[in-house]
């Protein structure tokens, strides 16, 4: 079957296992592609898309537009900053307004959990969550996976831990419900205030100590401290964060064994990774960030394919 | 379901080594000659011509895997998209000789996708096409073979069947059956 159960991608909780496998196999094509001396295939040459960013991103953003542009697909650009969006507009006008210029699919992050949710409810055009405030991002879990199968092969009883702000990040629920739909066991670790109180009720592992946690995973996903999310102190410094819940290469190095270690990005280096280990041989934080791109193009075609 | 036998094994192989033999005298030692056979079926055909090549000549003729799913004019316009296939090509085609392989040449559309694709490897000095089976009159674009083993006239409620003993079946054998209606 090459077809998603989907016409949105708003979450990992929503597609089912084989959407996932057949986007990371779809994702295994296009890396090839972006590694041919010419990056760019035709396949979405009649699609416009637009890429609708009511909150900060770099990385995200440019991985979007890169992969939407080596599909051929034409690109909008917008961003919530210098938008009429500051002049009071809904979120529905915002983006019917967009879509009245004949755009086909919608890339969207917003601050706002379940944004693309009820955006999904109103508009016609295809949705691809880039990440809804603190709820999902999926594209981020589905490169993670991908990134985690190149270098482990199938994740099936696989132990990955997710360690740090738990609480506050999209990208662990993604993981969660991404790796557990794989077959893999997953561990979360952080400081007992930055952990969701039902956490565990997902069937997930908890764990407080850093090191007991990486001496159970083959792969550690490291996650930033999301101050900018953080309205209330959380632990009392990010000094003593990094002394308890930092992972240096020396910690990585005692553990004897082989370990992946991964971040989503932006790092926060000595924090919660110090460079020693994000640039160690244990990180495939780059082969994250080149995977992003071939996975977000699978996304794209695969939804933009269905005969509209 | 009624089939019809449109070459037999012996048929097979004597057309793999007239195929070999018209490569040689057209491509003398291959010193600037790449072979590419199209995903899906195209690398069963493309392998058997490198070995039969190799033992009749002496020379390993550079060869790769052609995908074009990303390339083809149906996307969008059926009802859901192709599964890609692996693209396996470790040399570039910049200024190379190459030779397009395929089991059989029906529409001429996935020729057409594939020559798209190819082109993402450089600017091939000349391009060729082999296939195995030129089904006549029903091409939709311009594209004629360099080498065949045969042409058929088919129907398009028609399909050309190329089947290998290597992959399952009781014997080389190439069938024109009727499509099962759904």
């Amino acid at each position: 079957m090459s077809q998603l159960s989907t016409r949105h991608l708003l979450g990992i909780k929503d597609v089912t296992e084989t959407d996932i496998r057949l986007i990371l196999e779809t994702a295994a094509n296009f890396k090839e592609v972006i590694n041919r001396p010419i990056k760019k295939v035709p396949s979405l040459r009649d699609i416009t898309i637009a890429n609708i960013f009511f909150e900060n991103s770099t990385r995200t953003r440019l991985s979007f537009e890169l992969a939407e542009k080596r599909l051929s697909a034409d690109v909008v650009n917008f961003s919530s900053a210098n938008s009429s969006v500051k002049k009071g507009e809904t979120l529905v006008d915002t983006v019917n307004n967009i879509l009245a210029m004949k755009v086909d699919m919608v890339v969207m992050r917003h601050a706002s959990p379940g944004a693309p949710h009820f955006l999904s409810r109103n508009i016609s055009a295809n949705i691809v969550n880039a990440g809804d405030g603190t709820h999902e991002h999926p594209t981020q879990a589905l490169l993670d996976a991908f990134s985690m199968t190149e270098k482990l092969g199938d994740l099936a009883g696989k132990k990955i831990a997710i360690i740090g702000d738990i609480l506050h990040s999209r990208v662990a629920l993604s993981n969660i419900f991404c790796l557990q739909k794989l077959g893999a066991e997953v561990m979360v670790c952080g400081p007992i205030t930055l952990l969701p109180k039902y956490i565990s009720s997902l069937g997930v592992k908890v764990e407080l100590d850093v090191m007991k946690a990486l001496e159970w995973c083959d792969v550690a996903n490291v996650l930033r401290i999301q101050l900018e999310r953080q309205q209330i102190k959380y632990f009392p410094s990010l000094r003593e964060y990094s002394l308890y819940y930092g992972i240096n290469k020396k910690m990585l190095q005692s553990l004897n064994k082989e370990i992946v270690v991964m971040h989503p990005g932006p790092i926060n280096r000595g924090v919660e990774l110090s460079s020693d280990a994000a640039d160690s041989e244990h990180s495939i934080i780059l082969n994250q960030v080149e995977n992003g791109v071939a996975v977000r193009m699978a996304v794209l075609y695969l939804l933009a394919g269905v005969k509209g | 379901m009624q089939k019809r036998l449109v070459l037999d094994q012996q048929q097979i192989a004597i057309t793999l080594k007239r195929f070999c033999y018209q490569l040689i005298e057209n491509h003398d030692d291959f010193e600037n000659t790449v072979l590419l056979g199209l995903q899906p079926r195209g690398p069963i055909l493309l392998d058997k011509v490198v070995a039969l090549l190799e033992e009749i000549s002496g020379i390993k003729v550079p060869s790769g895997y052609l995908d074009a799913t990303f390339h083809r004019d149906d996307f969008r316009r059926r009802d859901f998209p192709l599964k890609a296939n692996e693209t396996k090509i470790d040399f570039l085609v910049e200024g190379k000789k190459v030779i397009l392989i395929d089991d059989v040449l029906y529409k001429g559309r996935s020729v057409r996708a594939a020559m798209d694709a190819m082109i993402a490897f450089g600017r091939p000095a000349k391009v060729e096409l082999m296939v195995l089976v030129d089904r006549r009159l029903t091409r939709d674009y311009p594209i004629m073979p360099d080498y065949f083993g045969t042409k058929v006239n088919t129907l398009d409620s028609q399909h050309v069947v190329v089947e290998w003993a290597d992959q399952d079946h009781a014997e080389d054998a190439i069938w024109i059956t009727e499509k099962v209606k759904s």
